[in-house]
């Protein structure tokens, strides 16, 4: 195991994410606060409550979510889009660093980044509202499961990508629509019946149906459900990436 | 000698077809500096990418170190070195970060003196703070080497190091060049300033179409190919070249200023002295004599004259 190979290309990543310091935090803080101004205090203040909870608290876990699955997406694919693009890759790819030590530094320090944004969010949201987390380890497992998992996928199209546009197409025309439409600012069970079933096809609906769950105890689906789908996400993101290793998939030729 | 690097039989087609390596068999003996000339799109750089891992190949082995370059890739990546053709740095790392971080890859561990003397061998030590994109294309030039040589690599790969760079740093370039092969390191150079190939390499292959045509000892390539010439200046300009003379590979100069005599250094017996004897009997007057030899670069076009070269691949 090249244990140096993984640290250097960890600490680059997160060297970049340090050079702009200022963007990589005070972008998640600004959002957060604008979507607290108008789903927390214009929205919230004509819903009370949603399955008991506070709706300013009720969207915490969603907004969360919204901003840690499309900066795992873009933090990953952009880190190994970015070499590929400027030519830099010849480097990794000429040095004794197998696939999978290349794929811990860089997805590792992805999900590093987004779990550290997600901190940032939390602490942001407890500036708005007074937050609970009922279950610390279970919001902890969610938020780590979904930054791993959502960085591979991100990575993955990051490979794929050989210009910007397809680089931005599934988190822009994909992710945000799931997520929007996923619940993270409503529960399912406020659309009609119809509705209530096509969401369900919608795998971001698990991510913060679970991830809520953790919070305050309130779900649109079992937890265990949701538990599942994440896992099988991450298993098949990362079978797809071991795919991607083997056949040197638009890394070599 | 041993061989180092060990080439058997590789074949590179790329996606759309181009067959950038041909059946190319090479061997680079242990401490040597293997000069690899070869017009744009033969397939030098292909072959380097083949050795150093970016690119598979469809057919043959690779053996560095006695070790197979895709089953002991570790070992083998870690006794290689790359320079690439292209300026491909990033922007906002600092020299000393990129060096540091390309010495990691490679798995050896941080060693902060070496890396302060590479950058003091390279006049880069007072940038060692600078973001890479504040350097002159030079500047990237010796970031690029220092990055190569960061994990003390015993084989260096040089892919046209001197291209577009100023005289000084072709000079640096060259004597730690020098230097390295002092050290025992290996190294192979591409380049297209083929005086730079006839001044520090001590072999010489030559690559066109995705095939190597020759691999020669430099002195020994240019005694066997290289032309000696004989230029007789007349005092009387000739009007043509005496019946005398005929049974000589001999050619008139410029307005019959001069006669040319072209004959094979490795020959027993170059006939100059029964020539000027000859020239004395047909009544010409010598004025002046001088002796001009074939360089490489003469030897290099005569060789890839008949063998035009393919139509460049992608990564040819």
């Amino acid at each position: 195991m090249n244990f140096q190979a993984i640290r250097v290309i960890y600490r680059s990543e997160m060297m970049r994410a340090w050079n702009t310091l200022f963007q990589t935090v005070a972008s998640p803080v600004i959002s957060t606060s604008l979507y607290f101004i108008v789903f927390g205090g214009a929205i919230g203040s004509r819903i009370q409550t949603v399955d008991g909870v506070e709706y300013g608290l009720f969207i915490v876990p969603g907004l969360t979510m919204l901003t840690l699955l499309t900066q795992s997406i873009s933090n990953a694919s952009f880190g190994i889009y970015f070499p590929k693009f400027i030519g830099t890759i010849y480097e990794v790819l000429a040095a004794p660093v197998s696939f999978y030590e290349a794929l811990i530094g860089y997805v590792g320090a992805a999900a590093s980044k987004s779990l550290i944004i997600g901190i940032i969010i939390l602490v942001t949201a407890n500036l708005f509202v007074d937050l609970r987390i009922d279950h610390p380890f279970w919001m902890l497992t969610f938020l780590v499961l979904t930054c791993v998992t959502f960085s591979l996928f991100g990575f993955i199209i990051g490979l794929w990508a050989d210009n910007f546009e397809k680089l931005q197409i599934i988190p822009i025309l994909i992710i945000t629509p799931l997520v929007f439409l996923g619940g993270s600012f409503y529960s399912i069970s406020m659309l009609p019946p119809f509705w209530q079933t096509v969401t369900l096809f919608n795998p971001v609906v698990y991510l913060v149906s679970g991830f809520r769950w953790s919070f305050f105890e309130v779900a649109d689906v079992n937890v265990w459900v949701s538990l599942g789908m994440i896992l099988f996400f991450l298993l098949l993101c990362m079978a797809i990436v071991s795919w991607m290793f083997k056949t040197g998939y638009k890394l070599k030729q | 000698m041993d061989a180092i690097v060990s080439i058997k039989q590789v074949s590179k087609i790329y996606d759309n077809g181009f067959r950038a390596l041909n059946n190319v068999s090479l061997d680079i003996q242990r401490g040597e500096i293997l000069a690899l000339l070869g017009p744009n799109g033969a397939g030098k750089t292909s072959l380097i990418s083949a050795v150093t891992g970016i690119i598979s190949f469809n057919e043959g082995s690779i053996f560095v170190d006695d070790k197979d370059n895709v089953k002991d890739y570790r070992h083998t990546r870690k006794l290689i070195g790359l320079v690439p053709q292209e300026l491909t740095l990033g922007s906002f790392e600092t020299v000393w970060n990129t060096v540091s971080f390309s010495r990691g890859l490679y798995g050896a561990k941080p060693k902060p003196a070496h890396i302060e003397q590479l950058l003091k061998d390279l006049s880069l030590w007072d940038k060692k703070d600078d973001q890479l994109r504040m350097l002159s294309g030079g500047m990237k030039r010796r970031v690029l080497i220092a990055k190569a040589l960061s994990h003390e690599p015993r084989i260096l790969f040089l892919d046209e190091p001197t291209a577009g760079v100023d005289v000084e740093l072709r000079k640096d370039m060259w004597r730690l060049v020098n230097r390295l092969r002092e050290s025992g390191v290996t190294i192979i150079l591409t380049t297209h300033y083929i005086e730079e190939a006839e001044e520090i390499a001590d072999r010489i292959a030559v690559i066109n179409g995705g095939e190597v045509l020759l691999i020669e000892d430099k002195l020994e390539l240019m005694r066997k190919l290289g032309k000696k010439q004989l230029i007789i200046e007349l005092k009387e300009p000739a009007a043509a070249i005496p019946d005398a003379l005929q049974g000589y590979d001999i050619e008139l100069g410029e307005g019959g200023a001069s006669l040319i005599y072209t004959y094979d250094t490795s020959a027993e017996a170059t006939g100059i002295t029964r020539l000027l004897q000859d020239i004395s009997a047909a009544g010409l007057t010598l004025k002046d004599i001088q002796t001009s030899q074939s360089t490489l670069e003469d030897i290099f076009v005569d060789l890839v004259r008949d063998q035009p070269a393919q139509e460049a691949g992608a990564a040819a």
